[in-house]
C-alpha cells in the first residue's frame, strides 16, 4: 500500500483543472514558472506565520470578526473556521480529486469527535498518568476512524456513481441514528456529548486557553493541507485524477483504480476524524448535528462554494462559510433586520436561506467557485472543473 | 446529377473530450446508397453521430443546403433524417407497436409500407421489443426510420451479428427504401456493399482517405486490403476511443 | 396475529407516503439523471400551503382536507415545474451541478419555511373518522392508514395509466430507457422533463398533505425526513422504475415497522442495512434498468 504513495518525482502542476497556485496568496501568478514553487512556499509559510501570531495581535475587522483577534470569542470562531476548512479540504480530496461524491463524510468527522470523547470517558477510571490516557484515547480514536473508513470504503466502493453516494449516505444515516439513540448513554443522544476534561491537558481547557486551541486548529489545518498535498502529488493522486477523467483508460493501462480510490477514501476519512477530534476539544463537546446528512451537505456546499478545482478553494470556502454563517446569524438578530417589513425580514433573518441562495447562484454563474474567480478574470473563459468530461448531449 | 443531399466539411467530433472524428469531409448524393467504410474503431459510427449532433461536434454540415451543425438532434431529424443506429437501440421495455408509434412524425405514417416490408414484426406488434431476436429488432429499428417520409437515411451497421438469411432480408429492405430516399450506410459486409452501394467513402484514422465510385474500390483487391484489411497495430490504438463510447453510454 | 396485521397495515400506510415521494424521485432520476434533493421541499411547501388554505375554509372536515389535498398537489406541481424550468434546465446534462442546485434549494427553502412558520411543529385538525380506528380481525387499525393507502394506490394507478396511454407517457418511458435515441427519433425530450417534474411535484404535494394527516402536524422538516427514506426506497427499487419504487416503498416501510416493534426500535437502522445489502448484492436495485 505504501508503495503507491511514493512521491513520483518532479511534481507537475497537474491537469488543467488544477489551480496553478496552491497557496492562498495567489500573488505568484505573474512570476516566472521556475520561481513559482519557491514563491509559493514562502508565501504559504508567511501566511501560516501570520495566522500563528494572530492571537498576539489586536486586529479588528468590524463586521467580519466579532472582536479583536486576541479575544477568546474571535479565536474560537477562527479556530472553528479552520477546522471546518480542514474537513472541507479532506472532502475535496475525495470529491474533487478522486471524483467520489460521498454523502457520508460527516460520519468520519463525528467518529473523530465522538470517538475521542467516548475514549476519554472510557479510560477515565484507569490508573494511568493523564497524558498517557489522552494520548491513548487519540490513538484509539484514530484506529477506530481508520477501521470504520476501511469498512465503509470497502463496501461503498463496490458500487459507483449515485449508488456510491447512496451507500455512504446510508452508513452516515445509520451512524446518525445510532448517535441520537444514545446506546448505553455513551453518546448523550440529542443532548450531545460533553468533553470529560479529567485527562485533557490543562493547556487545552478553559476560555483562557482558547488561543492554544486556536493553535491546535491551525496545526490540524496545516497538517491536513500537507497530507492532501502529498497525496495529490503522489502516484496515487495522479491515478485518482486520471480515473476521475476516464476510468476505462486507466483500466486499459493495467492499473486497478479500486485500490487508489480505497486509499484516498481512507486517508480523507482519517483526516476528517482528526478534524473531528480538534472539534471536540475546541467545543468541549460534540453535538449530534455533526453526524447528519445535512452536515455533509454543508461540507459539500463549502467545497463547491470555494471551488472544487482548487485545493485552497476548500480552505477559503470553509472560512468564508463559517464567518458568513456566524455573521449572518448576528445580523439576523440585529435591530436593523427587526425593523424591516416581513417580506424582507423573514428571509434575511435565516442565515441558511441566504447561504443556500448564494450557493445556487455560485453553481449557476460561478462554476469555479470563489477560488476560480482570479482564474476567470485572467483567462476570461468559463470552466467547469468537475464535469468538464461530460459530453454535451444537445 | 442534382445537388448532393448532405455535404460534410471539416467535421470534428469529440466524446468525453477526446477527438474521435477528425476533419472529415464528404458528400452524399441525392439518390442511391453511399457506403461509409473503414476498419473497426475508425470513427464511422462517431461520424454518423456527429452529423446527428448526438456527440459534440464542430464543422460545416449541410442538409439540402441548410446548415444543421448547430441544431439539436431532434430538429435535425425533424428536417427529414431517419436514423438506424448501430446495435439497433430499440426500446426493449416498449412493445413493437409502441416503438413504431414513437417514431411516427408524419401526419400520414407509412404503416402499409412497414407491413409489406416486415410482415414478421407486424405480426408481433404487441410483443415487447426486448424479447425479439436480433434480426427482428433490426427490422423494428429499420421500420422506425422508414415509417416517415425522409430526405436522408443514416443507417449504421444494419447487418452486424445477423444470420445470413436475415442479412439478405435487411439488404432487400434497404434496396427497396433506396428507390425513394438516399442512404448513407455504414457496413462491414462487402457482399451487402456490392449489392447496394453506388459510391463509397473510406475513413482511416478519423479522416477520409478515399471517396469515389463503389466499383473502383471493390474491384481493387489491394485497396480493399489496405483500407479495410485485417487488424494491424492501428486498430489497437483505436480501441480507446471506441471504448470511451461505452463509458458515455454508461454515464446516462 | 392482530399485532402483525396492525404492523402490516401501518407499514402499508407509511409505505404509501414513501411511494408518493419516491415515485417522482424515481421518474426524475430515470428520465433526466437528476438526483433531486429539493423534492422534500416540494412536499413541505405543499403541506404548509394546503394546511393554510384548508384551515381557512373549513378546518377538520372532509371538504377542508380535500381542498388541502388539491392545493397541495397544485402547489407541488407548480413549484416543481418552476424548479425544473428556472434552475435545472440551465444546467442541462451537468448532473452533479444539477444535484448541487437542488441541495442549495433544499437548504434555503427549509430555512425559509422555518422563518415563516417557525421551528416547532404545527398541529393540524382532521376529520373525526380519521382519528378513529377500525377493527379488522381483532386489530384496531387507525383509519388514516386506509386513506393513505387508497391515495397512493390512486396515484400509482393514475401515473401508470398516464405512462401507458398517452404520447407523453410513451416518450417518458422510452426516455427512461434511452434518452438520446428518443431525440434521434425527432422528439424534443426536454419538453417532457418539465412535465415529469410537475407530476413528481404533484405526487409529493399530495404526500405532504397526507403526511400532515399521518403525523398530525406540519413542520419545516417534514420533507427532509421523508426524503431520506424516499431516496433509500428509490435506490432499493431501482432508479427509474415506478413499479420498483412501489414495491420497495412497501417493503421498506413494513420492514421498518416490524423492526421497530420486535427489535427494539431499530427500524431506521434495519432499513439502512437493507439498503447496503441490496446495493451490494444487486447494485441496480430490485427493478432497475441495466446500467
Amino acid at each position: 500500500m505504501n508503495q503507491q504513495l511514493t512521491d513520483s518525482a518532479p511534481a507537475s502542476t497537474g491537469s488543467a483543472t488544477e489551480a496553478p497556485a496552491p497557496a492562498p496568496d495567489g500573488k505568484a501568478g505573474g512570476e516566472a514558472s521556475t520561481r513559482r514553487p519557491l514563491a509559493l512556499l514562502i508565501g504559504g509559510i508567511a501566511l501560516v506565520v501570520v495566522l500563528a501570531i494572530l492571537p498576539l495581535l489586536a486586529i479588528e475587522i468590524p463586521g467580519v470578526l466579532p472582536g479583536p483577534t486576541y479575544t477568546p470569542g474571535t479565536l474560537q470562531l477562527l479556530a472553528y473556521a479552520m477546522l471546518i476548512a480542514a474537513l472541507a479540504l479532506s472532502y475535496r480530496m475525495m470529491f474533487g480529486l478522486a471524483g467520489l461524491l460521498s454523502f457520508g463524510h460527516a460520519l468520519f468527522f463525528a467518529a473523530g469527535a465522538y470517538g475521542l470523547g467516548m475514549a476519554l470517558e472510557y479510560f477515565a477510571p484507569v490508573e494511568w498518568p493523564s497524558e498517557l490516557i489522552f494520548l491513548a484515547s487519540i490513538v484509539v480514536t484514530l484506529v477506530f476512524g481508520i477501521v470504520l473508513a476501511a469498512t465503509v470504503g470497502s463496501l461503498a466502493l463496490r458500487v459507483t456513481g449515485i449508488s456510491f453516494a447512496m451507500v455512504t449516505l446510508a452508513f452516515a444515516q445509520a451512524g446518525s441514528v445510532l448517535i441520537r439513540r444514545n446506546p448505553g448513554g455513551a453518546t448523550g443522544g440529542d443532548e450531545g456529548l460533553s468533553l470529560d476534561i479529567a485527562n485533557v491537558p490543562d493547556a487545552l481547557v478553559g476560555v483562557l486557553n482558547t488561543r492554544n486551541l486556536y493553535w491546535l486548529a491551525l496545526g490540524i489545518l496545516v497538517f491536513v493541507y500537507l497530507v492532501v498535498l502529498w497525496v495529490e502529488r503522489s502516484r496515487a493522486g495522479h491515478v485518482a485524477e486520471a480515473t476521475r477523467e476516464n476510468e476505462l483508460r486507466v483500466r486499459v493501462l493495467g492499473i486497478r483504480p479500486y485500490r487508489v480510490k480505497f486509499l484516498i477514501f481512507i486517508v480523507a476519512s482519517t483526516l476528517a476524524a482528526i478534524a473531528g477530534m480538534g472539534y471536540l476539544l475546541l467545543q468541549s463537546g460534540a453535538a449530534p448535528r455533526i453526524a447528519t446528512a445535512d452536515f455533509t451537505l454543508t461540507i459539500l456546499v463549502i467545497v463547491v462554494l470555494g471551488g472544487v478545482g482548487y485545493r485552497w478553494g476548500a480552505i477559503v470556502g470553509g472560512i468564508v462559510y463559517t464567518l458568513l454563517d456566524q455573521r449572518l446569524t448576528a445580523l439576523a438578530g440585529s435591530d436593523f433586520i427587526a425593523g424591516l417589513p416581513a417580506v424582507l425580514r423573514v428571509p434575511l433573518s435565516e442565515p441558511l436561506f441566504i447561504l443556500g441562495t448564494l450557493f445556487i447562484l455560485v453553481v449557476l454563474f460561478l462554476p469555479g467557485g470563489i477560488a476560480g474567480i482570479p482564474q476567470r478574470i485572467r483567462t476570461g473563459r468559463k470552466q467547469h472543473p468537475v464535469e468538464s468530461e461530460e459530453a454535451a448531449d444537445a | 446529377m442534382s445537388a448532393p443531399i448532405l455535404v460534410v466539411e471539416g467535421l470534428h467530433g469529440r466524446i468525453a473530450g477526446q477527438q474521435v472524428v477528425e476533419d472529415v469531409s464528404f458528400e452524399v448524393p441525392a439518390s442511391g446508397v453511399t457506403a461509409l467504410l473503414g476498419r473497426n474503431g475508425v470513427g464511422k459510427t462517431s461520424t454518423i453521430k456527429s452529423i446527428l449532433g448526438l456527440i459534440d461536434r464542430t464543422g460545416d454540415v449541410r442538409l439540402g443546403g441548410e446548415r444543421i451543425d448547430r441544431l439539436p438532434t431532434h430538429r435535425i431529424v425533424q428536417r427529414g433524417v431517419g436514423y438506424v443506429p448501430e446495435d439497433r437501440e430499440v426500446f426493449g421495455s416498449l412493445s413493437v407497436a409502441e416503438n413504431l408509434r414513437l417514431a411516427e412524425r408524419d401526419d400520414r405514417p407509412r404503416r402499409e409500407l412497414i407491413e409489406r416490408l416486415f410482415p414478421d414484426i407486424h405480426a408481433r406488434r404487441a410483443q415487447r421489443a426486448g424479447t425479439l431476436s436480433g434480426g427482428q429488432q433490426q427490422m423494428v429499428s429499420l421500420a422506425r426510420a422508414l415509417v416517415n417520409e425522409n430526405r436522408l437515411l443514416l443507417v449504421d451497421e444494419p447487418t452486424k451479428g445477423l444470420a445470413p438469411r436475415i442479412v439478405d432480408e435487411v439488404a432487400a429492405a434497404l434496396a427497396e427504401a433506396a428507390k425513394t430516399v438516399p442512404i448513407l450506410l455504414v457496413e462491414q459486409n462487402l457482399h451487402v456493399i456490392r449489392k447496394l452501394a453506388e459510391r463509397v467513402v473510406v475513413l482511416s484514422g478519423g479522416r477520409v482517405v478515399f471517396s469515389g465510385s463503389a466499383a473502383d474500390l471493390l474491384d481493387d483487391e489491394a485497396r480493399i486490403q489496405r483500407y479495410l484489411g485485417v487488424a494491424t497495430d492501428e486498430s489497437a490504438h483505436d480501441a480507446v476511443p471506441a471504448a470511451s463510447i461505452d463509458i458515455t453510454e454508461e454515464l446516462r | 396475529m392482530s399485532t402483525v396485521l396492525l404492523l402490516v397495515i401501518t407499514g402499508l400506510g407509511l409505505g404509501a407516503l414513501y411511494f408518493l415521494v419516491a415515485s417522482g424521485l424515481s421518474l426524475i432520476y430515470g428520465l433526466m439523471g437528476v438526483l433531486n434533493f429539493a423534492h422534500g421541499a416540494f412536499l413541505t411547501i405543499a403541506a404548509f400551503l394546503g394546511w393554510e388554505v384548508g384551515r381557512r375554509v373549513s378546518d377538520g372536515t372532509w371538504w377542508g382536507l380535500l381542498l388541502s389535498a388539491l392545493v397541495g398537489m397544485i402547489v407541488g406541481a407548480i413549484v416543481a415545474a418552476a424548479t425544473e424550468y428556472f434552475l435545472i434546465r440551465r444546467l442541462y446534462e451537468r448532473h452533479i451541478e444539477q444535484a448541487l442546485v437542488t441541495v442549495g434549494l433544499s437548504l434555503a427553502s427549509v430555512a425559509l419555511f422555518e422563518g415563516i412558520w417557525g421551528t416547532d411543529p404545527i398541529y393540524t385538525a382532521k376529520p373525526d373518522w380519521l382519528t378513529q380506528t377500525t377493527e379488522i380481525l381483532g386489530a384496531k387499525i387507525p383509519n388514516d392508514r386506509f386513506l393513505l393507502i387508497a391515495c397512493a394506490a390512486l396515484v400509482l394507478g393514475g401515473i401508470v395509466l398516464f405512462l401507458r396511454r398517452t404520447r407523453y407517457g410513451l416518450i417518458i418511458r422510452a426516455g427512461v430507457e434511452n434518452r438520446s435515441m428518443v431525440t434521434a427519433l425527432g422528439i424534443d425530450v426536454r419538453r417532457s422533463f418539465t412535465l415529469v417534474f410537475a407530476i413528481g411535484g404533484a405526487a409529493a404535494g399530495l404526500g405532504g398533505v397526507l403526511a400532515s394527516v399521518y403525523y398530525g402536524y406540519v413542520s419545516a422538516h417534514l420533507g427532509s425526513v421523508l426524503l431520506i427514506f424516499a431516496f433509500i426506497v428509490t435506490v432499493i427499487g431501482g432508479l427509474g422504475s415506478l413499479t420498483g419504487a412501489a414495491i420497495a416503498s412497501v417493503l421498506v416501510a413494513v420492514l421498518q415497522q416490524f423492526a421497530n416493534f420486535y427489535l427494539g426500535g431499530t427500524g431506521d437502522l434495519v432499513v439502512v442495512i437493507a439498503l447496503a445489502a441490496v446495493l451490494l448484492v444487486r447494485p441496480r436495485g430490485l427493478m432497475g434498468k441495466v446500467a
